[in-house]
């Protein structure tokens, strides 16, 4: 990590390219682990369930370590990118993994009425109007489209069941 | 000739009033995704196909191919006009399209990019007219060592071709054959990977992780730029477009050598976007005016746009005949195949001519719409792109939740998409080439047991690979296409040490 206290301070491409690396390494030991799990040797079929993973593995950790050798050699310096960008990422991840995590409580309809309402009033400014017109309108469309018209079921709430839809 | 007689009952099919309907509807929406960030072809295709599941199998095929060439044609508008590549491929559009545009010359550059599209792609579905019968009758004699080598060579050619260095390439292809591996095993029957996890019992969908890595992510990605969105206008209008159509004979040696280029590099599963910058590099090498290459030539939009839509177009060859896509959306498209029941490989040749005919109509059929209406309805297609990016960005995080839901209807799905945007975003930061993970989870099964099929019969020697002239042609074609960045590297130098001697 930079100690940099500058405006366009962030997170080094480095640090974080090592850091996704490894996770991926660690993959890899997870591939490995669990197909000697299943049997990496051979039985009646012939090649056990986890002979062709277990390579898999060899070859993600292999992989990974050549990587994170190369990563490590680069030149120290590059941004992966500005705090205040991966605050703009998080506020999309965040109200997204809130808006999935309520899906299956408040159905599909209510819950992207809700965040497109906030996306649009939060972070683009725009006024109730604008707001109701495109947060209403999108569900009622999917709606028409998916049940109405190609017969595609999609999650469905409390507010659903209580209009008998 | 039967193959001209299946072609033309394929035209009857394709020509069917509501299929009709159905391909003008698909080029629509496959430029409008095409336009807007964060929705990709792949993707794209990945949502609309539960749409699908309720048309016959050849309607539903006919719009999500062009959905596909929809795709391909809007990411030139964006390219041109924006310079924002919508899509990968259309990257090196934007060196000589955007410069174009700046000069006040968009209309120009727009119809050169639409025309070579349509040049590159007609060219290349002629190629798999006369070439796929001869490839299913070839591909009737492979064995599983076979079939196997030719996975092989697909994965070789990510390896070797990509611009990504190669051993990121092959831990992101690893990855997505370990995400294939996950759940029930087909051949034992028992299960892998799963850690306990009763959700995992039926693996990875590769619909969800192409909507999480692609939507999501790019999406992500997108975010991180900021809200501020670039307006600009585009005029074109008939005079403009007939002008320039009299000029683009002039550079017919440029669009042959990018159609060439571009079918090779869309059989061998390369894809659309190496084959763009290829084209475009040598294109720059060999032309006369190859200096002002960057500065606005049109010779710079031609080059990459034909290769593009050939190598776009040529990946579905090596998909219907042998069941490899060339491309993530051809494998996304091959994923649809399989969930109609319909088995791609040789067989599908005989046993469903209506279907594999009527879809090489409607690629022919396909593109000329798509190029009648990219030309007509550039304006109202640039005007989506003045939307701002905070209406967009909800819209499509809530298309992609429907998308990732509908493929079985389970929410869990939908939460498996978000982890997967989350680890596209950090991939894709970080180097890591996505279309080779795709490609893997898609293919990872059928490798898988090819592989396991061929050393069953060999008893366990890796030898069974190099057993008879076929199979070992194709495993010393893939083993060359691995080591091309090596062998051409090795060749350079040869070459500047002969000069200096």
């Amino acid at each position: 990590m930079t100690t940099n206290s500058s405006s366009n301070a962030g997170p080094s491409h480095k640090a974080v390219e090592a850091g996704v690396t490894t996770v991926i390494g660690l993959f890899g030991v997870l591939v490995i682990f669990g197909s000697l799990k299943a049997g990496i040797k051979w039985g009646a079929e012939g090649p056990g369930a986890g002979f062709f993973p277990f390579y898999i593995g060899l070859f993600i950790v292999g992989s990974s370590l050549i990587n994170l050798w190369t990563g490590l050699r680069e030149d120290e310096g590059n941004l992966f990118a500005e705090w205040g960008q991966l605050r703009q990422v998080l506020s999309v991840v965040i109200p997204t993994t809130i808006y999935v995590g309520a899906m299956p409580f408040i159905g599909l309809y209510v819950a992207s009425f809700v965040f497109i309402a906030w996306f649009m009033r939060w972070l683009g400014k725009y006024n109730w109007l604008t707001v109701a017109l495109v947060s209403l309108g999108m569900p009622f469309v999917t709606y028409i489209l998916f049940e109405r018209w190609f017969l595609v079921p999609l999650p469905k709430g409390p507010l659903e069941n209580l209009l008998g839809l | 000739m039967e193959e001209i007689l299946n072609l033309f009952q394929g035209f009857a099919i394709a020509l069917q009033p509501f299929n009709i309907m159905v391909m003008i509807l698909g080029i629509v929406l496959g430029v409008v995704i095409g336009v807007l960030p964060g929705l990709g072809g792949a993707n794209g295709v990945a949502i609309l196909l539960p749409l699908t599941f309720s048309m016959p199998p050849t309607s539903a095929i006919i719009m999500l191919s062009c959905i596909y060439w929809g795709a391909l044609f809007g990411g030139a508008i964006t390219s041109i006009l924006f310079n924002i590549p919508g899509e990968p491929w259309s990257v090196a559009t934007t060196f000589d399209g955007y410069p174009m545009a700046q000069q006040g010359k968009a209309g120009e550059a727009l119809t050169a990019a639409f025309t070579s599209s349509f040049v590159g792609a007609f060219f290349a579905v002629v190629m798999i007219t006369l070439v796929a019968p001869l490839v299913a009758t070839l591909a009737l004699r492979f064995g599983p060592a076979e079939k196997f080598a030719v996975y092989f060579l697909a994965f070789c050619s990510f390896v070797g071709l990509s611009k990504e260095p190669p051993f990121k390439t092959i831990a992101a292809m690893m990855i997505g054959f370990a995400l294939a591996a996950v759940g029930l095993d087909s051949v034992t029957g028992s299960l892998r990977l799963t850690f306990g996890f009763t959700e995992l019992l039926n693996g990875f969908d590769f619909l969800i992780a192409v909507i999480g890595l692609f939507g999501i992510g790019e999406i992500l990605l997108t975010m991180e730029e900021g809200l501020a969105f670039r307006g600009g206008k585009a005029k074109i209008n008939l005079s403009v477009v007939l002008q320039t159509w009299k000029e683009l004979p002039r550079y017919w040696v440029t669009s042959l050598r990018s159609c060439v280029i571009g079918c090779w590099m869309g059989i061998t599963p390369a894809g659309a976007t190496p084959a763009s910058f290829m084209s475009y590099g040598i294109a720059k090498r060999v032309s006369p005016k190859g200096a002002n290459f960057g500065k606005g030539e049109i010779e710079g939009v031609i080059a990459p746009e034909t290769a593009a839509h050939a190598a776009g177009t040529a990946a579905l060859l090596p998909m219907l005949s042998l069941g490899v896509p060339g491309s993530p959306t051809a494998a996304v498209l091959l994923g649809g195949l399989l969930i109609w029941g319909l088995q791609p490989g040789p067989l599908l040749f005989v046993e469903q001519k209506e279907f594999v005919w009527g879809l090489i109509a409607s690629m022919y059929l396909g593109n000329l719409v798509g190029l009648i209406v990219v030309l007509t309805c550039v304006p109202v297609f640039a005007a989506i792109l003045r939307i701002p990016f905070s209406i967009i960005a909800p819209l499509i995080l809530v298309l992609c939740a429907i998308g990732a839901y509908s493929v079985h209807n389970s929410t869990f799905d939908v939460a498996m998409m978000l982890v997967f945007g989350v680890i596209g975003y950090g991939l894709k930061k970080t180097g890591y080439p996505l279309a080779p993970l795709v490609l893997a989870i898609v293919l990872g099964d059928k490798a898988e047991e090819a592989f396991r099929q061929s050393l069953l019969g060999s008893q366990g020697s890796l030898g069974i690979f190099f057993s008879n002239g076929l199979v070992s042609t194709i495993m010393i074609l893939g083993l060359i296409a691995l080591f091309w960045s090596v062998i051409q590297e090795g060749y350079t130098r040869l070459r500047t040490r002969a000069a200096t001697a």
